[in-house]
């Protein structure tokens, strides 16, 4: 599952995706037809239209397994929104199904394949942004443990790591002085970190916080943890 | 439900009433409420994993046993008032605020009260009640120290812990000034004096007492109250008559069981171990005892919290009212308390809100956009006491809110229609794709609202819609294997 985000604006982050899961040594494919998650009409509180859409998610992956995907966010929408969605539904068991056989992709290369250690190498310091959909999932510790192992790499703290970058879908859009707060505040505590770049498993948080650097005209370097992971096999060097 | 200031704002129909709020702030409003928020955060965090190996498992456990009370709440109701009565209390139910209210006047009145002193009470400011006995001519003082200055002041809580977390120590000088409690002094001490002066001459001279309760075991009829600063003890010292207004989510089933909440309660809300004082009250005073209230009254009240049980959001009934998802909410951060316009404000506010006033659909409505005033982010539920998912709770009030005809200013109605519209069929995404490369050439008017506003704070990055699929193709096909991974 490339995701909505990759598909319009994230290209890299999908093919670095690909490319580190057939290092991997997986097959990877490509349903044409995928398009997005529902998670923009779930968390709208739209969920007769967050339903239409999953419902074609479910029709798309019906035979994948697994379904890995490089967000964090979508991937707690399939595993965990869709269940509430679709309570009481006649599809829900194919929901839980699906929800049960998709993968947040640094979970599914530590937990899933069993890697504990990322080969390559690459000289950078790297700050982690916890992205909160992984609260309550092994997600961001599987996502810090291949980034700690990578040969070269420096992973800095993050002061106020509990605290949502401001994100939220729509909720950026509805609540524009909040979000942007909370946005500027996580910068803030990124650059008092100064690593060469900010690493997240969710484009959505990254795209959030690079748009409101560029805007304030900050430096803030982001990445997506799957094109780490790819430079890395390349053994690049980021400092 | 009382309105703070946020109900009189002008509404900008483009965004949120809580996001206008929160810009319409002043600034030593606004670090006040954040400093005094954060703080709050890392110390409860500090204390629980100083404290426990596993604070986590410890709020699961909590969780597990308020769920069980309230899926047996019935049952577990009778044996309380079973119980208080044996000790010799008066046991009433109140459906609603009205009813809280008229009780709590027939006794005062019966009683012949003038004076009240009252501890603090979340249940007491759902039902207005303060207010409510000060019409009808019966003095009714708080006497928690924020409480005390919020009253003086005419203003509201803004925390369900810390009610004036909105305050600094130069308001409240300047307020003890008005009111005649003291020339201009700054100095917390000073200020904290002059209020215990104060507030001991009125608990000597109050007829009866009023109290809310943390917690009430039905195995034993034991009610418990928590303080820091014993205000509760005072106001039970001098006075011949309790009359507590309790939730009737508030029981707990055993005494043992209180191991496990009081051990929470003070680090979830203040990150203390143990809150300083721990009142377990069996009923009135006994003939064997010197002193304490002759009679005892107590109120379980409902207003609303049945309908909330019986519904899907049933959850929020195990709240134990310690503010945790306050101190940690990035919004409450930035918004501040007022902005939920009611009396439990956050994250639990934001759920709790709507549903009591879920009884009349029109009220619901007036406050279906709470819910919205999250980015989902979870750490309410990360942080709680009782493992209230609180996320998913939102998620089914904005689901409830749009069925019952809610507009957001985010989504006017139709975009998230022609969003699934062309979510749902793959050739319309792959054109929509494919045609969006001209996004960034047409002219900002046109383009889609939401991206529009999301544009003014954002630089948007350069579309590539379509460009993974071209380069997916591109590649050599690998044959379809079953066990292939899909990425």
């Amino acid at each position: 599952m490339a995701t909505c985000l990759a598909d319009a604006f994230f290209d890299d982050v999908a093919r670095a995706t690909v490319e580190v899961l057939e290092h991997l040594g997986c097959e990877v494919a490509f349903p044409e037809d995928q398009t997005c998650c529902g998670q923009p009409a779930f968390n709208s509180g739209d969920w007769p239209a967050a339903r239409r859409v999953g419902r074609h998610c479910l029709k798309v992956f019906a035979r994948a397994d697994p379904v890995v995907v490089p967000s964090g966010s979508c991937a707690r929408m399939v595993g965990h929104g869709a269940l509430l969605l679709f309570e009481g539904e006649r599809d829900l068991p194919a929901v839980a199904a699906l929800a049960g056989r998709t993968w947040e992709l640094a979970d599914y290369i530590v937990r899933g394949l069993g890697v504990a250690r990322w080969p390559g190498r690459l000289a950078a310091r790297l700050a982690f942004h916890r992205s909160c959909h992984s609260r309550g999932t092994q997600f961001g510790q599987s996502a810090l443990a291949l980034l700690r192992s990578i040969e070269g790499a420096e992973v800095v703290e993050l002061g106020e790591a509990e605290q949502c970058c401001g994100f939220g879908g729509t909720f950026s859009v509805g609540f524009p002085h909040v979000s942007r707060a909370m946005g500027d505040l996580k910068i803030d505590r990124v650059l008092e970190a100064a690593p060469d770049a900010l690493v997240s498993a969710d484009s959505s948080c990254l795209m959030h916080m690079a748009g409101l650097a560029e805007k304030e005209k900050r430096p803030l370097r982001t990445m997506h943890l799957a094109q780490v992971l790819r430079d890395a096999l390349r053994g690049k060097a980021h400092a | 439900m009382s309105h703070p200031p946020s109900g009189d704002l002008p509404q900008d129909p483009r965004r949120e009433r809580i996001d206008q709020f929160a810009a319409g702030q002043s600034e030593s409003r606004r670090s006040a409420v954040r400093l005094g928020s954060k703080a709050g955060h890392d110390k409860r965090t500090e204390t629980l994993a100083r404290d426990y190996a596993d604070p986590d498992g410890l709020r699961a456990l909590a969780g597990a046993i308020k769920q069980h009370t309230l899926d047996h709440l019935d049952e577990y109701l009778e044996r309380a008032e079973e119980r208080l009565r044996a000790h010799g209390a008066v046991v009433h139910f109140a459906t609603d605020a009205e009813q809280a209210r008229a009780i709590v006047l027939d006794i005062l009145q019966r009683r012949e009260a003038r004076k009240v002193v009252k501890a603090k009470s979340m249940a007491t400011e759902e039902v207005e009640l303060g207010p409510f006995l000060e019409g009808k001519g019966i003095e009714c003082l708080e006497t928690d120290l924020g409480e005390f200055i919020v009253q003086i002041d005419a203003d509201h809580p803004s925390h369900i812990v810390k009610p004036i977390i909105h305050k600094n120590r130069r308001e409240i000088a300047r307020s003890f000034e008005t009111h005649n409690l003291g020339a201009y002094d700054d100095t917390p001490e000073v200020i904290t004096r002059r209020a215990r002066v104060f507030l001991r001459r009125k608990y000597l001279e109050a007829d009866a007492a009023i109290t809310g309760a943390n917690f009430i075991s039905a195995e034993s009829g034991r009610l418990v109250l928590v303080t820091n600063e014993g205000n509760s003890r005072f106001c039970l010292a001098a006075t011949s008559c309790h009359v507590a207004l309790v939730g009737i989510e508030k029981l707990v089933p055993r005494d043992r069981d209180l191991g496990v909440f009081l051990n929470l309660l003070a680090r979830s809300a203040t990150g203390q171990s143990l809150s300083v004082y721990t009142e377990l009250l069996t009923g009135p005073r006994a003939s064997s005892q010197p002193d304490g209230p002759e009679e005892m009254h107590v109120i379980f009240l409902d207003n609303g919290r049945s309908e909330i049980l019986g519904g899907d959001c049933r959850e929020i009934l195990r709240c134990i009212r310690c503010g945790a998802c306050l101190n940690v909410c990035p919004v409450y951060r930035q918004a501040s308390g007022h902005a939920y316009r009611g009396v439990y404000s956050g994250p639990v506010g934001a759920v709790l809100t709507p549903l009591l006033a879920g009884g009349k659909p029109d009220a619901f409505l007036g406050f279906a956009d709470l819910p919205r005033a999250s980015s989902l982010c979870g750490a309410c539920n990360e942080v709680c006491p009782v493992d209230i998912p609180i996320p998913d709770l939102l998620l089914r009030l904005r689901d409830r809110g749009k069925r019952a005809g809610a507009s957001s200013p985010a989504l006017a109605p139709p975009t998230m229609k022609r969003f699934a519209q062309l979510a749902s069929r793959p050739w319309a995404w792959r054109r929509a794709l494919a045609t969006g490369r001209l996004l960034g050439l047409v002219p900002a008017p046109l383009r889609p609202r939401a991206l529009r506003l999301w544009g003014q704070n954002h630089a948007l990055p350069p579309w590539r819609g379509g460009a993974f699929r071209k380069w997916m193709a591109a590649r050599a096909q690998p044959p379809k294997a079953e066990a292939g991974a899909k990425a």
